[in-house]
């Protein structure tokens, strides 16, 4: 579903975010990327749809090379929804036409149409009562479901999540996640950026970890966790696994 | 001093034969109202393109809005106007020129136009700043749901900066009003002129000024309020403007 094959990228002409990275990413899989900050796995996961571009490597996504200028873009970014840090709800619109609006301005559904959808994921993720409020009137842990059902509206063939609950605060990362394992355990294709480590061990199927740019690992979930081959990998599970 | 006030004077004809002083002031009133409007529209429409040229990742797009802005604010005003008016025409092949010349309402249209053309530069940074102070992941977000730039700014970025950037906007309003007193140097008798033909008829300086000062004060006072009136019915609950 995902390939990422030698994929190096620069910022300017000097700081290189990634160096060489190969993995991919299978139909109905669930990837946990992990690593220090400045690893370069945000990075990473922005370069699959193309938010940020590569200068070396190629990403082919459902077998659409996505670093072709050939490429239609915003027809195959409509395809793979995106989760963000932080949430990136439209502020101006009501919840209802958040979930609307890409479904009617990119796919070209009918008013009606989107608004039953949006009506039934918002259901999903349990906020079908805030429909008709402004982001900024909901919780954050309840404006990145909204994020998440904004996402699936466009009936994605796969979810990237940017560290989806590091803004939040501690009671409201669960709500989210727990949205997310419903997704994971339907058997949506998933790349999650994320230090939620219980996660992980809950629902993904390998575990990339990054370092500076590099990645340095890239395993089955229960080979990561039992016996990280590398040192870095070990400091970095200690040190986040230590409380 | 020896002054003879004379506060009746706007109830006497005036020469010309079309009214009284008063009625004399309200045509120029209107004349200025026209031009403003006239002149905002034209700012409103070119700064909002240059703006946004301004801010797209294009180098080519940013010169241009960068030469734009440039151009028109480094020049007095006053400046702009005579290189319109009387420079222009002759700059033209004479058949274009001559045409020029002798349009009607010519000094109506050159102030208008000039006006606008000057204030576009003012809006077209203002909108810039706006959309600039917009989070990253405002246009990251739009852009991976698949909206194509011009939706993205269409939907999201530009009514989200035009909110941000409102109470600012409306000193640009006023502004473009005022300076339409300058239109008085190439000919266009709005407020300010007829009230200096008001002085050169009737001898009561005072009286023509105090009625003129009196005139835009009502106008800018109308402008302040509907623009107050719009700001808050188009606030965001709970976001930066809204409460």
């Amino acid at each position: 579903m995902i390939e990422i094959n030698h994929v190096s990228k620069w910022y300017g002409s000097t700081f290189q975010a990634l160096k060489d990275c190969t993995t991919k990413v299978a139909k109905g899989e669930v990837v946990v990327v992990c690593g220090p900050s400045g690893s370069g796995k945000s990075t990473l996961i922005k370069c699959v749809n193309a938010l940020e571009p590569i200068q070396e490597g190629d990403i082919i996504l459902d077998g659409i090379k996505v670093n072709d200028p050939k490429t239609d873009l915003p027809k195959l970014r409509a395809r793979v929804g995106m989760v963000f840090q932080h949430f990136e709800l439209f502020p101006h619109l009501k919840i209802i036409e958040n979930l609307c609006l890409a479904q009617e301005k990119v796919l070209g559904r009918s008013h009606d149409e989107a608004m039953a959808k949006g009506a039934k994921l918002l259901d999903r993720v349990g906020l079908k009562v805030h429909a008709n409020k402004y982001p900024a009137e909901l919780s954050g842990g309840q404006q990145q479901r909204v994020a998440i059902a904004r996402a699936l509206a466009m009936d994605p063939i796969a979810m990237l999540f940017d560290e989806p609950t590091s803004a939040l605060d501690p009671e409201m990362i669960s709500e989210v996640l727990d949205v997310m394992v419903d997704l994971a355990r339907e058997g949506m294709t998933m790349m999650v950026v994320t230090h939620e480590m219980g996660f992980a061990r809950k629902v993904a199927h390998r575990v990339i970890f990054m370092d500076q740019g590099e990645i340095v690992e890239d395993a089955q979930k229960d080979d990561f966790f039992g016996k990280p081959r590398s040192d870095r990998a070990q400091k970095f599970l200690s040190k986040i696994l230590s409380h | 001093m020896n002054y003879n006030w004379n506060w009746s004077i706007f109830f006497e004809p005036a020469p010309g034969g079309t009214g009284t002083y008063f009625h004399m002031l309200l045509t120029g009133l209107w004349l200025t109202i026209q031009t403003g409007i006239f002149a905002w529209i034209i700012a409103l429409i070119f700064g909002s393109i240059v703006g946004v040229l301004r801010t797209l990742p294009s180098k080519t797009a940013y010169w241009i809005g960068f030469a734009w802005v440039e151009f028109f604010r480094n020049m007095p005003l006053l400046v702009q106007l005579f290189l319109w008016f009387f420079v222009l025409p002759e700059l033209l092949p004479r058949s274009w020129g001559l045409w020029l010349k002798q349009m009607p309402n010519a000094p109506f249209y050159t102030a208008a136009i000039g006006i606008g053309l000057f204030m576009s530069a003012r809006v077209a940074v203002q909108l810039a700043a706006g959309i600039a102070s917009l989070p990253r992941g405002q246009k990251q977000a739009a852009t991976a749901l698949g909206l194509t730039t011009l939706q993205g700014y269409r939907y999201v970025l530009l009514p989200i900066a035009f909110r941000i950037i409102m109470p600012p906007l409306t000193s640009e309003f006023l502004n473009t009003i005022k300076n339409t007193a300058v239109a008085i140097t190439i000919g266009l008798i709005e407020l300010t002129g007829q009230a200096r033909s008001m002085q050169e008829f009737s001898f009561q300086v005072f009286e023509a000024f105090t009625a003129a000062t009196v005139m835009y004060l009502l106008i800018n006072i109308i402008v302040v309020t509907g623009m107050r009136f719009l700001e808050r019915s188009l606030a965001i609950p709970g976001y930066i403007t809204g409460k």
